[in-house]
């Protein structure tokens, strides 16, 4: 029986660029500005590094595919490099290798880098799939789903399940988003900085019903990165404060919930299963009190929502309660999205999941600034691509060494 | 005996009022007032002639042993595909089994009756039992003129065969005249017209004579035992003129439903002869006619069997559930006839995979699953092992039909931002009765009146077009239930 990841990996170094419209830049900009961070942090050189993961979502965008768009950017001499896709996981997925790499001793020092640059589409939103990129059949058999479209379903089955009014579930939403917002204005970093009033969130126009404007996250330019090597490493390189990787854990739709009977369409079974198995691997039995804080794939206010529960937080149906006590806020018990979150640090997709464990790690440093939070032992991430219905699914743990 | 033996039809829901086509073409075609009366029946953006011929035909054969059908005719002059047999799509819309002839009937508006003829020669041959014919028009006209005033979208089906005969076939007379009225040349979207006053002249009136002439010969019937008189035709009073030169009494002579759903092209014969069976009795003698290129006049005589149809929609179900359109921007749109700034998230590359579609034909355009012999699990689509995690068998699935299953909404969303030729986009998670699910696109539906838990049915219709290749994409879609008329 595999005994898991738990504390076999300490983070070096991480880094992560200013996240927004960056106009000036393309993604190789993106990449060295993280990088310059990461490495100094880490406090190697670059000749030091073994082997590397590279994640981007959109090869239509970005550097294409393949890894030389990473090693081409960072100078990288001649070492192994991987590029990884996993929706908007992509950025954990990235992780997970590095991680996984130097447990197994395949090497010593790895690099993860995730990368998106999103405004060379030329429209608001995530670039289209079309029919020659979702497979031979994607353009064949569902109907011309956006992303806010996918999510915005979770509200109606919520509502359904929870026997929850329309304006009820809207408002708590709407809290979701304006908690996100006041988080985001403290974080030099966050691509949107403007504080909105339930107000302003409830009016905005509806993108997908019941999904308006401020329920929906920015799509940004951004890129993250993390350089991970073995505890003992890292201490002879004269670490002291540790963070390690607690777990690092992936679950992934297999057809059940859009074919089988048994999901209702308002919730995430992967999040379920990946969370479970994430406590488990950090030794968690209590994820409502051990957890000190906790960033989540909170693409559209209601993915947030729905979250709370699965990750066993919020009792089952007891996420309205909780987000309007201010269980989640910045001074609350539990706070989430304490950067802002995918809501206003921005969603370069293949940084996303790198950018949450970045302000885990600065957090549980006390490095986080105006947003630091007191003591913080222990943080989750949790990155979710795909659609409610057919998704990919990571969490990881990471916390102070001991 | 050989006949009907079963019909159906289908309307599109969407009717745009005639003033509304006329108040905004009054200044430059003020003569048109004449037909700027009634409705029209306007297929909404995801309907062709194949769409709308498949409702007629599970109209026409729904609860029927489909595996009976030897032969598929389809009708119109609006095909969507000029090289790919769309009788054929039609098929596998329905999920009729593929060992059967089918052929498409076209380039003329007679191309319905032609269709139901070659049925019938076919039945009395002997070779095949039954026959299914369907004739669907989406007319296209320029706009402002008379023609988009007389066009509507419509389309009907009947079954020929020799068992169960509703309408006996007792003869049929034709002429062939290369009358060009109208034609459409080749890559020509709209039709080139000559002046009416000749048409009805020089061309109804000396040619469709001819053909009713033959047919009283042919059957021995005299004019004044006629109890319908089915001849579609725009201008007003020309068919009871026809119809007094045989002594056809004048209050048999069928409404052209101009006023309620306007001349559905190569599809309004048989549109107006299931109009006229669904109000037939035992006995009843039913001469149709179709003008065009020549004239077909055909003979039915109805029998016992009528008063045992099954209820259909029919045309009458049909033009009862209606939603009256203001829009005339939005029709034109839909039609292609404006160019819009659909915005750059429609510059994406829709080209179809033709080679999975073949593959995964019966599950996209025929709606088939699998059901697991092993567990009993509906499931959609059918895949190779079992989604039921309990079983997961393999290569343990029989093909299960989901087109007429129950469904109902458990998730959906109103979408704006996602391109829509009719916006916002809905589509959400259908459950089935019988088991299964999918993510589908809603259509024909409320606006602000769908909910989780609200009952569906299936239908056939466009995906999307692919403008790049000139593509016609088909899928199953989600429409609620709607069961009466709606201001």
């Amino acid at each position: 029986m595999a005994n898991g990841i738990r504390d076999k990996v300490a983070i070096l170094g991480m880094g992560c660029c200013k996240f927004g419209e960056r106009w000036d830049c393309g993604p190789e900009h993106l990449m060295v500005e993280a990088f310059e961070e990461c490495l100094a942090d880490a406090g190697i050189d670059r000749s030091e590094i073994q082997a590397a993961w590279y994640g981007q979502c959109y090869d239509e965008l970005g550097t294409g595919k393949g890894a030389p768009g990473l090693a081409i950017a960072l100078r990288l001499p001649y070492i192994p490099v991987t590029r990884v896709e996993n929706y908007c996981a992509t950025g954990t997925e990235a992780f997970r290798g590095a991680v996984y790499a130097v447990a197994s001793g395949a090497c010593d020092i790895a690099l993860a880098q995730g990368v998106e640059k999103l405004k060379d589409t030329g429209y608001g939103g995530l670039p289209i799939i079309d029919s020659v990129n979702s497979g031979a059949l994607g353009g064949q058999t569902l109907p011309n789903i956006s992303a806010p479209g996918a999510f915005a379903q979770l509200a109606s089955a919520y509502r359904a399940k929870h026997n929850v009014n329309y304006e009820d579930l809207k408002r708590a939403i709407a809290h979701v988003s304006v908690k996100s917002h006041a988080n985001g204005v403290k974080n030099p970093k966050a691509h949107l900085r403007k504080p909105v009033s339930i107000e302003q969130v409830m009016g905005a126009p509806i993108i997908a019903d019941p999904l308006g404007l401020f329920d929906c996250c920015g799509v940004s330019d951004g890129s993250a990165c993390a350089i991970v090597t073995t505890p003992e490493i890292a201490k002879s390189l004269g670490k002291t404060d540790l963070i390690s990787v607690k777990a690092l854990q992936l679950a992934v739709s297999n057809g059940e919930e859009q074919g089988y009977k048994d999901w209702d369409g308002s919730y995430f079974a992967t999040t379920r299963h990946a969370s479970a198995r994430a406590y488990e691997e950090a030794g968690i039995k209590d994820p409502r009190k051990e957890i000190s804080m906790f960033e989540v794939h909170d693409c559209f206010s209601i993915t947030e929502f729905v979250t709370y529960e699965d990750l066993g937080i919020s009792p089952r149906g007891g996420g309205i309660k909780d987000v309007m006590d201010g269980f989640y806020d910045a001074d609350g018990q539990m706070p989430c999205q304490i950067d802002g979150g995918l809501k206003c640090f921005g969603h370069p997709i293949g940084a996303s999941g790198l950018r949450m464990i970045y302000e885990m790690y600065l957090q549980l440093l006390g490095r986080a600034g105006e947003r630091q939070l007191k003591d913080p032992r222990i943080g989750l991430t949790h990155n979710l691509g795909g659609f409610p219905f057919a998704n990919v699914n990571a969490i990881s743990i990471i916390g102070k060494y001991e | 005996m050989v006949g009907i033996t079963s019909f159906g039809g289908y309307i599109p829901r969407f009717r745009l009022n005639r003033g509304v086509i006329y108040g905004a073409n009054a200044w430059i075609a003020p003569g048109t007032i004449g037909a700027a009366r009634g409705e029209k029946a306007i297929a909404n953006w995801d309907e062709d002639s194949i769409t709308m011929a498949v409702e007629a035909a599970r109209d026409c054969i729904s609860g029927m042993d489909k595996s009976k059908i030897d032969a598929a005719y389809m009708a119109s002059v609006n095909f969507p595909f000029e090289d790919r047999q769309n009788a054929g799509i039609f098929s596998t819309a329905l999920n009729l089994e593929e060992n059967i002839e089918s052929a498409d009937f076209t380039a003329s508006l007679r191309a319905g009756v032609s269709a139901m003829l070659a049925g019938v020669n076919a039945v009395k041959g002997g070779d095949y039992k039954n026959v299914l014919v369907a004739a669907g028009d989406r007319r296209i006209t320029k706009m402002a003129y008379m023609h988009e005033l007389w066009a509507g979208d419509g389309a009907a089906a009947v079954l020929i065969g020799d068992e169960d005969v509703v309408a006996e076939f007792k003869g049929s007379s034709s002429v062939t005249v290369d009358f060009p009225d109208h034609y459409r040349g080749d890559n020509e979207k709209y039709d080139y017209n000559w002046e009416e006053r000749w048409i009805r002249d020089e061309g109804i009136a000396t040619i469709v004579p001819k053909a009713l002439k033959g047919l009283f010969e042919k059957t021995g019937l005299s004019g004044k035992d006629v109890s319908k008189f089915v001849m579609p035709c725009v201008f007003g009073r020309v068919a009871a003129k026809m119809a007094g030169q045989f002594e056809i009494p004048a209050e048999v002579v069928a409404n052209n439903l101009h006023d309620v759903c306007g001349d559905t092209g190569s599809a309004h014969p048989l549109v107006m002869l299931v109009n006229a069976l669904e109000e037939a009795k035992p006995g009843d003698k039913i001469v149709m006619v179709s003008f065009s290129n020549g004239c077909t006049a055909v003979l039915f005589e109805v029998t016992d069997n009528i008063s045992k149809m099954k209820d259909k929609r029919g045309i009458k179900g049909s033009l009862a559930i209606r939603k009256e359109e203001q829009n005339y921007l939005k029709y034109l749109t839909h039609r292609g006839m404006l160019e819009q700034d659909l915005t750059m998230r429609t510059e994406t590359n829709w080209r179809t995979a033709i080679s999975a579609l073949y593959r995964h034909r019966k599950q996209i355009l025929g709606m088939v699953g699998g059901k697991c012999s092993k567990c009993g699990t509906v499931q959609y689509p059918k895949a190779e092992y079992c989604v039921n995690p309990e079983c997961n068998a393999y290569d343990s699935q029989e093909e299960h039909e989901f087109a007429n299953e129950p469904g109902e909404i458990m998730s959906y969303t109103a979408d704006l931002l996602t391109f829509s030729m009719d916006p916002p986009a809905h589509y959400g998670m259908i459950t089935f009765a019988n088991g299964g699910r999918g993510m589908f696109d809603f259509t024909d539906y409320e606006m602000g009146k769908i909910d989780t838990g609200m009952p569906i049915e299936m239908v056939f219709r466009i995906r999307n077009i692919d403008k790049t290749r000139n593509f016609t994409q088909y899928s199953w879609k989600a429409k609620p239930i709607i069961t009466q008329e709606e201001a």
